[in-house]
């Protein structure tokens, strides 16, 4: 699996990937998690907001710092 | 932090500490002035009206749904609309500086293209709640007001311009999916939030009201006598309204978003009043930099000081409001109205860093092109303002 956390350097996103890397951890999964800092390629995934959450390819938060549990439900299959 | 700008940042401190002439009567005035001026924010604008400040805008952050702004901003947006909102929506959406750049990015490539996402890049941090209110209550409400309608107006027409100029490669630009934040749940009615909303700026409005001038009667000398008691009167209703229509959960988002802008912007507001208050002093107070000279280049309201302070106000970094104390010395060490209004409309909007970020985004032609645009944008409304309040 293959994890984005998309965000300029703000605190916030820190915090997702933070999130991001607990929730794997707590449910034994493995991924590659990468913070993609480069406008360009941030706007290339036509999110209109950041911090946002890739999984995959699949854009699944956008502009907000997501629940544990709701990253959980991202990782989980 | 790399361990070499470590020991450059201490060297650095070392040689400063060792050769600035810390007793010549200069430097000795210039380091009183940075602790007075820093006095006179505590004093003045911290209680009053930052404090405010920050919990409007981290209510903006958390209560305004920003989904219901940015579908203006998608590709297939009518075209006036998203003009007329990217102008304004600054105010709910760049709360902070780091929020701009990206939602730029967005707009460009996969939205409305290059005309609203210009328009919002030049408004946005003009516009945004602590910038409008911490201008007007430092510098007066005209120099506030006129910055915040300066920047509304002149982002359109930077947004036309730009779009006219590249209408071509607009129409090349790759379509895809455009996701936008999710809108939050609502518990309460779109007045319910209104009223919280203006509660809150009311509050912020007569908590600050200024003392009136001795001539000066009426109304005016009216309201401020009895300030504190529509105050503390709105507290109380701010407060029943928290505890009746809030659940918990979004209270606390609320505590936590005020809690962010305030960890953020409070250090550097902190350093910006001590560098402005060490290098140009409370108006009236000369420090290190002599009077004269800031007269000499950016006094009275001529085409070579508009120029000169928009052209240095697009080059220079200017974190989230530290643009205010800088202007007020300026001003009084004789800055004109009029280049001051060029500063504070090419200021915040540009910066070295940003210049290279946009370049990255858009390619090097058109962020000099818009560059250009708002360096002479500013420079024909500083003049204009400044020979309005003439």
């Amino acid at each position: 699996m293959e994890i984005k956390i998309l965000g300029p350097g703000c605190a916030k996103c820190y915090q997702v990937e933070k999130l991001v890397k607990e929730a794997l951890a707590e449910t034994g999964t493995d991924a590659a998690v990468e913070h993609v800092t480069d406008f360009k390629k941030i706007a290339s995934y036509g999110v209109f907001g950041t911090p946002s959450v890739v999984v995959d390819g699949k854009v699944k938060s956008v502009g907000k710092i997501p629940k544990k549990e709701e990253i959980k439900t991202w990782i989980g299959k | 932090m790399k361990e070499w700008t470590k020991l450059a940042l201490i060297v650095a401190a070392f040689l400063a500490a060792y050769f600035i002439p810390w007793d010549h009567p200069v430097i000795r005035q210039s380091g009183l002035e940075s602790f007075m001026m820093l006095q006179e924010y505590a004093r003045e604008h911290v209680l009053t009206c930052l404090i405010p400040a920050f919990f409007i805008a981290g209510a903006i952050a958390v209560f305004v749904s920003q989904a219901s702004v940015l579908k203006y901003f998608g590709a297939a947006a009518n075209k006036i609309l998203s003009y007329s909102v990217a102008s304004v929506s600054g105010t709910v959406l760049a709360v902070c500086s780091c929020t701009v750049l990206p939602l730029f990015a967005g707009i460009y490539t996969r939205g409305a293209g290059i005309g609203p996402a210009t328009a919002f890049l030049y408004s946005g941090p003009a516009i945004n709640v602590l910038a409008i209110v911490l201008t007007a209550k430092v510098l007066g409400w005209k120099l506030g007001l006129a910055r915040a309608v300066g920047a509304v107006v002149f982002s359109v027409i930077a947004g036309l311009l730009m779009a006219f100029i590249y209408r071509k490669d607009d129409a090349n630009r790759t379509a895809g999916a455009i996701y936008m934040p999710d809108e939050n749940d609502k518990s309460r009615a779109l007045w319910q939030d209104a009223l919280y909303m203006l509660t809150m700026v009311l509050i912020l409005v007569f908590a600050a009201w200024a003392k009136p001038v001795p001539r000066e009667g009426g109304l005016w000398a009216a309201i401020f006598t009895i300030k504190w008691y529509v105050t503390v009167a709105l507290l109380i209703a701010l407060a029943i309204m928290l505890m009746t229509w809030f659940k918990k959960e979004e209270l606390v988002n609320w505590l936590d978003a005020t809690w962010g802008f305030m960890k953020q912007i409070f250090p550097l507001l902190f350093a910006g009043v001590l560098v402005a208050g060490f290098l140009l002093g409370r108006p009236g107070h000369e420090a290190l930099i002599p009077e004269r000279f800031i007269a000499a280049l950016v006094g009275g309201n001529s085409v070579w000081a508009n120029l000169f302070a928009s052209v240095s106000g697009a080059l220079m970094y200017f974190a989230t409001l530290t643009e205010v104390p800088i202007l007020q010395g300026l001003i009084g060490s004789g800055m004109g109205q009029g280049p001051a209004l060029s500063l504070l409309l090419a200021g915040p909007a540009l910066s070295l860093p940003s210049m290279i970020t946009l370049a990255g985004i858009m390619g090097v032609r058109k962020t000099v092109v818009y560059c250009i645009i708002v360096v002479v944008l500013s420079t024909v409304t500083g003049m204009a303002y400044g020979w309005l309040v003439r």
